[in-house]
């Protein structure tokens, strides 16, 4: 199923055609995406569904311009990434993109307060207000002096999701963010990613299984042997 | 328990670069350490020969004081001694060889003395008449080519550098007619009786006075190759905490698959001992190029401080490579042990999560400040009131090692402060991250820190040396020329064609004494302007020179005066005079005792003291055509003439050689210090990505990380050169002013050289960035697809 | 280690260097080259020419052109004790050049042998000097033959030959002695007025021999003194080249009969029948030599000495004076083992003739 909920080119936050990926591994290359075409609009959430390698956090990091597709046109807020070079992508990674990584990967050397503002000090948007409202809405304010070793697991997923929606990015990629955190708390998590959506016009895909959680987005994406069903 | 070895061993498969880091460290230390002894054990070894010359260390001898007449010697054979003359001396052969020259009587010698073999007769007679044979081992033939001497003849067992030579010829040689050194006797005859007034039984000495001089040379040295072992050790430590702590999660699994504590420890200890062996015979290879390479700079610099002679060729002895494997091994087994202890110990069922190793707690690094604050304690102490050469190395040692262990305190806390100042995000990342590598990188800093301290301090102590023996030598020789005529009677007839010819011509004059038990050079010096204004003394009594003219009063060197303890006006007695001290002048020439009466008192002492030498004064122009004008009014050879330009040439020739292993071993140091720094950031870079991973993911370019990884390295490595100056100094500071006094008798005023620090500091900072390069370009390198499979993979 | 390892083999490098530059025949011999050195040609040196005569004192003396040379006494004697005993006491002389020098310059190496015999005991000692410097060598006149301590010297009065009264002194481990001897007789040249071949292709050597001492003197063995009496033998011979190539040792013998006769016999053995010589002395010290062959000599017993066969008993026969002798060695043990290794011990004469005399052994 193929849902396009924007239409307007010019509407695009993210528009990808005819993206195509390959891996080389031991055994080969193995092709992960195969002709993917897709659209988000500001203010749109989607979310990414998916068999397990169905190349869904493939599509997130071309998306996020970690990582360049093989064939195909992504364009990132205007901006055609699908031949710009490193320090372009990592300014748009800066400026525009918020990662939410299915690892949790936090910077091992800082504080939570510090990665929580990591993020948007870099992007030069850092708000300390915003930020202490995330960390009382995420539950992390009796923990923001200590460093990430030192969180469980869904402390350090809340870090996460807390420190790429602090820096308030235009476009909100996001792999699993809920799955380590329980019902409540991944709801509350769903609610501020969605309020980020609805106040700043931000675009959301989400990588998710829930189909409960994918219902509360705008649409959804199926992914199937690396194309869009 | 097989499949356990093969999962352990695994693990170097996929980190070659660890393993090749193990290794490398493991070997590089074994190398300088084991190439150290092997240059102390072959100069063992030829003193030990030395002293076995003529069966020395078996055969009592007799003794004069100066060389005994040729007639006593027939004198004793006539009444029944049963003694062989000797005579011992060294004939120059141009401005940079000589040979020491041992003339024997093969008929008489005893035969625990007989060394060559002089075949069917055939060596025999060539050897007892002119022109002589000189035998002499292989490598002394070699360096003999080409000089004015009698044929040579290769002989085994003889000390290299000498020449083993009829005494008849040896006389003529070295223009002793009729005079022999001393007598060996036999040790299977009967004495009749007493011996005559003026000699001397000396008991058969298995050490020679070489060996105990050289002692302290050696001991320095051994210094250094500890000093490298350690910095060696300081990566064997890191590669193997580093692969214990990666393969912890392995450890574990094996534990929950049934492997025992026991069995896991033994299999790495099997492993480890593997290792160790294979570096050990790898260090040991590189150790004898390294003792090879070093040689002729030793012997060179033992025969010019000491007289030594040491063969430039090394000997391979079999007990040196099993000492140097078991070094290999202990080093290993003791940088290990913690990690071992970790995994005898390792709780089951812990989280399998790597623990970030060696976490750079508080606790820790107060434990680590309180270690150093008791090791500068300790040096402290010793510097107080400490006495004799090891007390002055373990002073160095405790000082270097508490400096070490302080270093990651200091950087910590550096480190926090600058965190703290730090405003834009990624400096505040950047210090935070920096302070989170410093527990992976201390050790490797730390080498860095001994390295490069030990290079200021040891070349400071060289350089302050250089420049205060360079100052002593333009006072010390203050002729312009130095005379030392072939026999007394040209001598005198030299003395008066002088007479008219130069400003002044002073007697130089010298006797064997003994002063406070031990041996010393007694000489006689003439009261005269050239001594008044250039003598380089350092302390001294009022009047000084007009009390040594009286005859009552001595100068004595520094090097007595500091081991005795003495001060101008103390009280000093000789053989056969008594007085007091005038005063104390350096002496950097030798380190034994000098004492110097007034001329006319030396000869009431010795009128057996022959006027041979003397010391020219004449307008510095005028120099060289006096000598010219004297060597062919006597038909002089070269060597009897001297002048001061030549002379000091010479002497500070000797000094560059003496440390020019020193400054080689410091090099090697250094460069085990750059690869220790190289190891550590080559494995730390593996651990890197995770680190980086999210950093680049949020939008910082990979050129920007590697140059941020770069400027990281070279921050700790300037931290550490800063670190190191201070440290340096004082290290130089307890060279000259401690482990010089002790081991050679004189202080050294100390000379800064800040153009040296910064060749040094550009050197280090080289050496960092070159060790940060390879990783750092690796880095720069990497595909995204290898970062991304930080936010995919399960670690 | 090293260093004991190079003494050991030096020592024995050293004696067999020097073996080969004295005439002590000893060494193994090998077929071609004879004793060490005995063979070789006289390049250079003097050789002793027929009817230049000898001439005394000078002649007590050192010929340094003259390759080798030797100052040889042997004595019987009878102590207080009633025992026999016998002492060597010998200075070689060996010329490394035909020329003397001044200091260590000299050419000349000397060696002394000193030995005591009793019946059951035997002590030999050895000295090696060079000359130039004192410490050994000759005098003519007045007489001193000297190495270290060890001494022949003169003692007659002024006009007597300078070899007739001697005092002799020599010590080693376990042995000394110092003796007096008068000579009752005139010197005896051998061979042709000293002119002694010693082969038949016609190596000769310059000989003569005082074999009328009178002897009396002390003893010291272990300690003890002996006062002594008895009679001696000195032995002069120099040469350059005494021996034919082929000839591998000798076997010489110095016999004082009871009635005042001299005998002075000697075989050079060689490949087949040998070459024996013998001078006959009256009393008055008249010689006649033998012609080549005169005298036969036969071993009769052989003892096993120091590893080898010794022949330590013999037959002489010297038919031109009815003689016909056996002589026993006093003690077979008297085996010199000296750097260059010899037998040389007092005998016994019984049969036509009785008396004592020194038998030498060189070679086996």
């Amino acid at each position: 199923m193929r849902t396009v909920l924007v239409s307007d080119p010019s509407e695009r936050l993210l528009s990808l055609e005819g993206v195509r990926k390959s891996y080389a591994t031991g055994e080969g290359p193995v092709q992960v995406l195969a002709g993917v075409d897709m659209n988000l609009a500001p203010g749109e959430s989607l979310a990414l569904t998916g068999e397990s390698g169905s190349g869904k956090s493939t599509l997130l990091h071309l998306a996020a311009g970690l990582d360049s597709a093989d064939e195909g046109r992504i364009v990132v807020a205007g901006h055609d990434i699908s031949q710009a070079g490193d320090t372009e992508r990592a300014r748009l990674r800066r400026g525009t993109v918020g990662l939410v990584f299915q690892q949790f990967n936090l910077i091992p050397s800082l504080d939570v307060a510090a990665n929580l503002a990591f993020q948007a000090r870099l992007a030069g948007r850092h708000d300390p207000e915003w930020q202490a409202e995330l960390a009382d809405a995420l539950g992390l304010t009796a923990c923001l002096h200590r460093y990430p070793e030192q969180l469980s697991g869904g402390q350090q997923q809340r870090v996460a999701i807390g420190r790429t929606l602090a820096a308030r990015p235009r476009l909100v990629l996001a792999d699993e963010p809920t799955g380590n955190l329980d019902e409540a708390t991944g709801d509350a998590v769903m609610a501020l990613f969605l309020r980020l959506v609805s106040q700043t016009g931000a675009g959301l895909l989400m990588v998710t299984h829930s189909t409960r959680l994918a219902g509360r987005l705008h649409g959804r994406l199926q992914l199937s042997a690396g194309r869009v069903a | 328990m097989r499949v356990a070895l093969a999962a352990l061993l695994s693990h170097w498969r996929r980190s070659p670069l660890q393993l090749a880091m193990l290794l490398l460290g493991l070997a590089l230390a074994t190398a300088l350490w084991s190439g150290v002894q092997a240059i102390n054990a072959e100069a063992r070894a030829s003193y030990a020969e030395a002293a076995a010359t003529l069966g020395q260390d078996r055969l009592a001898r007799i003794t004069a004081q100066g060389p005994i007449p040729q007639e006593t010697y027939v004198d004793l054979r006539r009444a029944g001694w049963r003694v062989s003359p000797v005579i011992e001396g060294r004939v120059r052969i141009d401005e940079r060889r000589s040979l020491r020259l041992i003339g024997i009587e093969p008929l008489t010698l005893p035969a625990p003395a007989q060394q060559v073999e002089f075949g069917e007769g055939d060596a025999l007679l060539p050897f007892l008449t002119a022109p002589g044979l000189i035998f002499a081992a292989p490598e002394t033939l070699a360096r003999m080519e080409g000089a004015d001497l009698p044929p040579l003849r290769e002989a085994q067992g003889i000390p290299p550098g000498t020449g083993l030579i009829d005494i008849g010829q040896a006389q003529r040689l070295l223009r002793m007619e009729g005079l022999v050194s001393h007598l060996l006797l036999d040790p299977d005859a009967p004495r009749p009786g007493e011996l005559p007034e003026g000699l001397r039984l000396v008991p058969p000495d298995s050490e020679s006075d070489v060996a105990r001089l050289t002692d302290s040379f050696h001991l320095n040295l051994t210094a250094f190759g500890l000093l490298s072992f350690a910095v060696g050790l300081f990566i064997v430590h890191s590669a193997i905490g580093l692969a214990f702590e990666q393969r912890r999660p392995m450890f574990r699994t094996l534990r929950a698959l049934g492997v025992t504590a026991r069995t896991l420890t033994g299999l790495l200890l099997a492993e480890l001992v593997l290792f160790a062996l294979l570096a050990g015979v790898a260090g040991l290879a590189l150790g004898y190029l390294v003792a090879a390479l070093l040689l002729p700079d030793v012997a060179a610099t033992l025969r010019g401080l000491y007289g030594a002679e040491v063969p430039g060729t090394l000997a391979f002895r079999p007990g040196w490579a099993a000492a140097g494997l078991g070094i290999a091994l202990l080093g290993t087994l003791v940088s290990a042990s913690q990690s071992l202890w970790r995994v005898a110990h390792l709780p089951l069922l812990a989280p399998a999560q790597p623990r970030a190793w060696a976490v750079a707690s508080e606790r820790a690094l107060l434990r680590q400040a309180a270690a150093a604050a008791g090791l500068l304690i300790l040096a402290g102490a010793l510097l107080l009131w400490g006495r004799g050469v090891v007390a002055a190395f373990v002073l160095l040692a405790a000082l270097l090692l508490g400096a070490a262990l302080l270093l990651p305190v200091l950087l910590a806390g550096v480190l926090r402060l600058a965190q703290r100042a730090a405003r834009g995000p990624i400096a505040q990342w950047f210090w935070a991250d920096t302070r989170q590598q410093l527990p992976g990188l201390s050790l490797a800093l730390m080498a860095l820190l001994l390295a490069l301290a030990a290079n200021i301090g040891v070349g400071t102590m060289v350089s302050s040396f250089r420049l205060t023996f360079t100052g002593w030598l333009d006072q010390r020789l203050a002729f312009e020329l130095y005379l030392s005529a072939p026999d007394q009677v040209t001598a005198d007839r030299i003395a008066d064609w002088l007479e008219p010819r130069a400003e002044a011509v002073l007697p130089i004059v010298r006797a064997e004494t003994e002063v406070l038990g031990q041996p010393a050079q007694l000489y006689g010096m003439a009261d005269h302007a050239t001594y008044r204004e250039n003598w380089p003394l350092l302390a001294e009594e009022p009047g000084v020179w007009d009390r040594l003219a009286g005859g009552d009063w001595a100068l004595v060197n520094e090097q007595l005066a500091r081991r005795e303890r003495l001060a101008p006006g103390d009280p000093i007695r000789l053989p056969g005079w008594e007085g007091r001290i005038a005063a104390i002048y350096s002496d950097y020439g030798n380190p034994s005792a000098q004492v110097i009466l007034g001329i006319d008192r030396f000869f009431a002492l010795h009128p057996e003291a022959e006027r041979r030498r003397y010391g020219i004064r004449v307008a510095p122009a005028r120099a060289e055509a006096l000598a010219e004008e004297l060597r062919a009014a006597f038909d002089l050879p070269d060597e009897t003439l001297i002048d001061q330009a030549s002379l000091k040439g010479f002497s500070l020739q000797v000094f560059e050689r003496t440390f020019a292993v020193t400054a080689a071993l410091n090099v090697l140091t250094l460069g085990v210090a750059g690869l220790a720094m190289f190891a550590s950031l080559m494995v730390l870079s593996g651990m890197r990505l995770p680190q980086l991973a999210p950093v680049w993911a949020m939008g910082l370019t990979k050129a920007r990380l590697a140059r941020l990884e770069m400027l990281r390295t070279l921050l700790l490595a300037s931290g550490t050169l800063v670190a190191a100056l201070p440290l340096g100094l004082a290290l130089a500071w307890v060279l000259l002013a401690v482990v010089n006094v002790q081991a050679f008798g004189w202080r050294l005023p100390m000379h800064v050289f800040p153009l040296d620090w910064l060749t040094l500091g550009a050197l280090a900072l080289g050496a960092a960035a070159l060790a940060a390069a390879v990783p750092v370009r690796r880095l720069a390198r990497l595909r995204p697809a290898d970062l991304l499979r930080v936010f995919a993979n399960e670690r | 280690m090293n260093a004991r390892h190079h003494a050991a083999r030096g020592r024995f490098a050293l004696a067999a260097a020097l073996a080969g530059l004295f005439l002590i025949p000893g060494a193994p011999p090998t077929a071609a080259q004879g004793f060490a050195g005995l063979g070789a040609t006289a390049e250079g040196f003097a050789v002793p020419e027929r009817g230049a005569g000898l001439a005394f004192p000078r002649d007590h003396g050192p010929h340094p052109d003259y390759r080798i040379e030797w100052w040889y006494l042997t004595s019987v004697l009878t102590g207080e004790d009633g025992r026999d005993y016998g002492i060597q006491w010998t200075l070689f002389r060996s010329a490394l050049a035909p020329r003397e020098g001044a200091g260590w310059d000299s050419p000349q190496l000397w060696l002394g042998h000193a030995a005591l015999t009793t019946p059951d005991r035997h002590f030999a000692a050895e000295r090696y000097g060079r000359g130039g410097i004192g410490q050994a060598g000759v005098v003519a006149e007045p007489f001193e033959a000297w190495i270290d301590d060890w001494r022949m010297t003169g003692t007659a009065p002024p006009g007597a030959d300078p070899l007739s009264a001697l005092e002799l002194s020599a010590a080693g481990e376990g042995f000394g002695y110092a003796l007096r001897l008068a000579a009752q007789g005139p010197l005896v040249p051998q061979g042709e007025q000293g002119y002694s071949v010693k082969s038949a292709a016609g190596q000769a050597s310059w000989y003569y021999s005082q074999p009328f001492y009178e002897v009396e003197g002390q003893l010291e063995i272990e300690g003890e003194t002996i006062a002594v009496t008895g009679q001696a033998w000195l032995d002069r011979e120099w040469s350059s080249q005494p021996l034919a190539a082929d000839q591998t040792g000798w076997d010489w013998f110095s016999l004082m009969f009871d009635d005042g006769a001299r005998l002075m016999g000697f075989r050079l053995r060689d490949g087949g029948a040998g070459y024996t010589s013998a001078t006959w002395i009256e009393p008055d010290g008249r010689p006649t030599p033998m012609p080549p062959g005169a005298l036969r000599v036969t071993p009769l017993r052989v003892a096993e000495v120091a590893g080898r066969e010794i022949p330590v008993d013999w037959r002489l026969e010297l038919p031109a004076r009815d003689l016909d002798v056996t002589v026993e060695a006093m003690n077979d043990a008297a085996w010199m083992g000296t750097s260059v290794p010899y037998w040389e011990g007092p005998i016994t004469i019984s049969g036509s003739h009785s008396g004592r005399g020194y038998l030498e052994m060189t070679g086996y």
